[in-house]
Parts: C-alpha cells; structure tokens; sequence
C-alpha cells in the first residue's frame, strides 16, 4: 500500500468498502481521466501563454473552456467515486476526451503559434470558437432554414415514395403504368433537374422541395415495392382463412412485414437527400447552411466556413439519430440489429 | 390441459359436413399441367375426425387448400353444409406445418388476428384470453414470436385458429416439424380440444401412428396424382394407446396399402 502513489491510496481506501477487486481497473481509468485533464490543460496553456502570429479573436475565451474542462476531469479522477453514474458515462467517453485535447492542441500550435498550415485556409480552434460566439444568431437561422426545407422534402418524398411502393406491389394495373417511368426517372440524379426546377417552380423553395423529395422518393419507393413483394405468401394464406379483406390484407399484413425494408430506404433516401440540400441551399435558396457556406466562401470568411460544416454534420446525425429511433420503436418486436 | 367449456358449442350444432365431389386438381410447371388429385370423391360427417394419410408429394395439402378457400378446383366442387366452397371463410381455419405468426405481433395480438379481421375485436376480448389460457399460454400474452420455443409458436398458431370458433379445423401437417415430446402431448391436446369442442377435423400428416392415435378415419391416398386407396375407420375409444393391438393390425394393412408390405 505504501508504494502506491497518494491518488491511488485514496482510490483503493475509498473503493475498498464498495467494489474491492477492480482497483487496479480503477488506478487506469484515473490515470486516463487526469491525462485527458492534462490535455485540456495544455491546450488552454498553449492558446493563452503562446502569441499568436496573426490577429485571431476570443483566445481567452478558449482557455478559460479549456482549462475549465480540463481541471473538472482531473477532479472528476480523483473523486470518481462520488457520483457513480456520472462516472461511468464519463469513462467511456474519457480516451475521446483525451484525443480530443490533444488534437486542439496541435492544431492550435499548427496554425496560430507556427503557422505550419497555411493561412488564412486553416484558422485555429478560437477562431471558429469566435464564429459560434459572434455569428450564433445567423447560424441558427440557416439551421432552422435548412431543417425546414430537409423536413417538408424528406416527408413528401418519403409519403409518396411509400405509397408508390405500396402501389406497386400491390396492384399490376399501376405497375403497368409506374414502373416504366420509376426506371426511367429514379435513377436519374435530382441534381440534374436543378436549372428546370428553379424555372419550373414559382420559387426555389419550392422547386428544392421537390428535388429533395424526388431524391428520397426513389429509394423509398424500390425498397417499399420490394418489401411488399417479398412478403411470405403464407402470411396471406393465414390471414384470408381467418376472414381477412383486401385492405386488411395490404394494411395489416403487407405493410408491417414490409416495414424493416421500408427503413433500408427511408435510410438511403435521407443520406441522398442531404446532398441535394446543401446544393440546393448553393445554387438557388438563399437561406440556410449550404447558402452560409457559399456566403462565407465570397468573403474569405473560412473559420465560419468550418463553423457551418461543424453545424451542418451536427443537424445531418441529428435526422439519422432520430430515424433509427423511430425504426427502433416501430421495428421494436425485432432483436436490435444497429445501433446508430 | 383445461378444458373447453365456454369455448365449446352446444352439442349437436357443432361441426360442419363436407363432401368432395370428383375433385380433380392441376398444377402448371414449366407450361405443362401436372395433376396432383384425381376424382377424390368423399363423404365427411359432422363432428367427424379424418386423417388424410399419404406420401410426401401425393397432393394431400392441396386438398386442404381446396376446403380453406384458398385455391378453386380445376375439376369437381367441395361442398360445405350445403353450400360449394368459393373462398375463405373463418368458420373453416387453418393450422400449418409452421407457425406462420407475425412476426411484428405479440402473442395476444396474433390470436386475435381473426377476430380483428372479421371487425369483432372489441366484443372478442374475453375470448381471446379465454384462448391464451386453453393452450397454456396466458402469461405469454405479451410475448413476441421470436421468444418462443417451436412447441409454443405452434400453440400460439393453434390458438389463434380456436378463437375463431370454427366448425372444420384444418391441420396441415402441424405437429411435423415439433420434437417428438412435445408432439406427443400436443396430439393429446388437439384430440381433447375436438372432442369438447365438437368441430369436424381435417388431418393431413404422413405419420401412420399420428393418423392412428388421433382420428376416427383415415383416408389413404396414392401417389401423385392423388386418389383415394382405401377409407378405414377406427372405432377405438381415447385416450389410444400406440401398442393396441387393432391399432397394430391396421397399421400393417396401411403400411401395404402404400407399398411398404416387408416394413417391420
């Protein structure tokens, strides 16, 4: 006991009374945590004692986060046994935190200090940190823009999508007449649609709505379609000895078992769908996250230009995560696959 | 096993009668028509228990799709009560060699699939219970499909075919593909089900000794295309035992009849 180092001791005499087999596990994760520390530390040290080789604002800002985080987690190491809970979310997360300090404080040293990177392309983290802090209000309308056209357009493209795919599994005579145009408008990149859209549409807003949704759509469409058709026949079989009717049939057999598919293609048909958004956002809508980048682009203005791809990556996980709730809630009877 | 109390009909009203009249059936592979029944022409009385017993192939589950409703006849009628069969119809269900429950409901849920097909979900509630129960599964209610066992999921199959009340239970092979242990007990099962309900039973199985110990009848079939060998009746009171001596007899004079003289 006498050779382990005070923090250890402390570790061992407080987990002693608890869990007294895992110290050894426990004298790692601290050493972890306080590294992690160290790093925050560090880059709060490096922003604040280093001078900058240019003019880049809210330096003190960034330190005082840093160093703020930095000094929880190593009180968090040392009283890592007061709040259990807590702790144990924060110990998966801890060798992240570790990274993460230590590749803000090369950056920072990389871009500031020496000025390896070249300028003004790759701005230091305080510059970006000046973005957020400066440019919120703008951000956050262009998020709020950009939700509600990825929202309006994912819906229409994935209700029409599903219904279409409904019907085409469902019924020869509309498959007669939709499939052939299916082939022929699916595969074909919305983007292409763009210049006739913005004539086509009384507003950009409107015509991007029907981009994003044309891109959901066909994915939506062929995994719905194909979910219908693969359904067991004996489901049907089961269901007609017991009374069923046609719309019983489509409603209450064929679409839940086609379910998990349609997800494969609500899905695929989001990740596309992001794409053709942010072009959108470029080329005709002058609102929102890819039209803030585009913006940001005209004035050189490239710490903001990250700040939106940060915001933009956030807002894009954001939809999936949400998805794959509703996937997991509607699919809740299956044996959890992904977990996104 | 609980016994049917509720569940069972007043006596004599149970049941349902069919006839085959010269049914003929068809298939079409590969462009050419195969024939998998030939002139079946049978008489089934009300109440009646009759395993349809053949060869693997011989047809015998088409037969039982013709009196489900799921298939017409190319040739010939099936008669119900009275009444040519033209499709389904909940009065006669089905039970098949797999379970074939949704997958997305819960144990309750695929019980009542019948009753919320046919819009009379609400006034079923009890029934439903009623049914759980009557098969041992009330404290799986909440259970989904893929938490069960292959014995339970036939249960579960069995009880939703019960809870519609039929008056001809199909049975397509289900008990084929159980453990022998649990297929023994659920031969007993259905047997007693049958016998407090009173519903006509249609068996198709290939397994002699299952036709032997549950049904009032056996039905011989041939070789595809599938016609009638022989109709033998089985007068023995249940519960059956496999080494009765009649059952022994009649079991070797099946064994001939479908080609297998030197089987032991």
């Amino acid at each position: 006991m006498s050779s382990l180092s005070p923090i250890a001791e402390h570790l061992n005499s407080s987990d002693s009374a608890r869990a007294p087999i895992a110290t050894r596990d426990n004298i790692a994760r601290s050493g972890l945590a306080i590294g992690a520390g160290a790093a925050w530390l560090l880059l709060a040290f490096i922003t604040l004692r280093w001078p900058d080789l240019g003019d880049w604002g809210r330096g003190p800002e960034l330190a005082i986060a840093a160093s703020a985080l930095g000094a929880a987690l190593i009180a968090g190491a040392l009283l890592g046994t007061i709040w259990e809970p807590g702790a144990a979310r924060l110990r998966r997360a801890t060798p992240w935190l570790l990274a993460l300090g230590l590749f803000l404080s090369v950056w920072q040293a990389t871009t500031a200090k020496l000025g390896i990177l070249p300028q003004p392309f790759f701005p230091p983290p305080h510059a970006i940190l000046e973005v957020f802090i400066e440019d919120w209000a703008k951000l956050g309308q262009s998020v709020a823009a950009s939700v509600k056209l990825e929202l309006l357009g994912f819906l229409v493209g994935a209700a029409g999508g599903f219904v279409t795919g409904v019907l085409l599994g469902w019924s020869r005579a509309f498959g007669y007449w939709a499939h052939p145009i299916m082939r022929l408008i699916g595969p074909l990149p919305a983007i292409a649609w763009l210049p006739i859209a913005f004539y086509a549409f009384p507003s950009s807003w409107s015509a991007s709505i029907f981009l994003i949704g044309l891109t959901t759509g066909f994915p939506v469409t062929v995994l719905t379609w194909s979910g219908v058709a693969s359904v067991n026949s004996s489901y049907y079989d089961v269901a007609r000895t017991l009374g069923a009717s046609r719309l019983f049939l489509v409603f209450k057999v064929a679409i839940p078992a086609a379910l998990p598919h349609v997800f494969v293609g609500l899905f695929m048909g989001l990740g596309a769908s992001f794409a053709v958004l942010v072009t959108a956002e470029m080329m005709g809508v002058k609102a929102g996250l890819g039209f803030y980048l585009q913006w940001a682009q005209g004035w050189a203005a490239y710490a903001n230009m990250y700040a939106a791809l940060l915001v933009m990556s956030l807002m894009c996980t954001s939809f999936v995560t949400l998805l794959f709730k509703i996937r997991d809630r509607l699919l809740s009877y299956k044996k959890a696959d992904v977990q996104w | 096993m609980v016994r049917l109390a509720t569940v069972a009909k007043a006596g004599s009203e149970a049941g349902m009668d069919l006839e085959f009249r010269n049914v003929s059936h068809r298939f079409v592979l590969e462009g050419a028509p195969l024939p998998v029944l030939d002139r079946i022409s049978l008489k089934v009385a009300r109440g009646e228990f009759v395993a349809l017993l053949g060869p693997s192939g011989c047809g015998k589950s088409t037969l039982l799709r013709l009196v489900a409703g799921l298939e017409p006849p190319s040739d010939g009628e099936v008669v119900a009560d009275g009444q040519t069969i033209v499709g389904p119809d909940p009065s006669r269900v089905v039970m098949f060699q797999d379970p074939t429950l949704f997958p997305w409901r819960n144990v309750r849920d695929n019980v009542a699939l019948g009753l919320e097909a046919q819009g009379v979900l609400r006034t079923g509630r009890a029934r439903i219970d009623e049914t759980l129960r009557l098969v041992g599964l009330e404290r799986f209610a909440k259970a989904y499909p893929h938490q069960l066992s292959g014995g339970m999921a036939q249960r579960v199959a069995l009880a939703r075919a019960l809870v519609n009340d039929p008056e001809l239970l199909i049975l397509d092979e289900p008990l084929g593909k159980l453990d022998s242990l649990t297929r023994l007990s659920m031969q007993g099962e259905i047997v007693n089900l049958w016998r407090d309900a009173g519903f006509t039973t249609l068996l198709v199985t290939h397994d002699i000794e299952e036709a032997l110990l549950m049904a009032t009848r056996i039905i011989v079939l041939s070789d595809r295309p599938a016609s009638i060998k022989a109709d033998i009746r089985i007068d023995r009171p249940y519960p059956r035992h496999r080494g009765n001596s009649d059952l022994v007899t009649t079991r070797r004079e099946i064994l001939g009849l479908l080609g297998f003289e030197a089987a032991w």
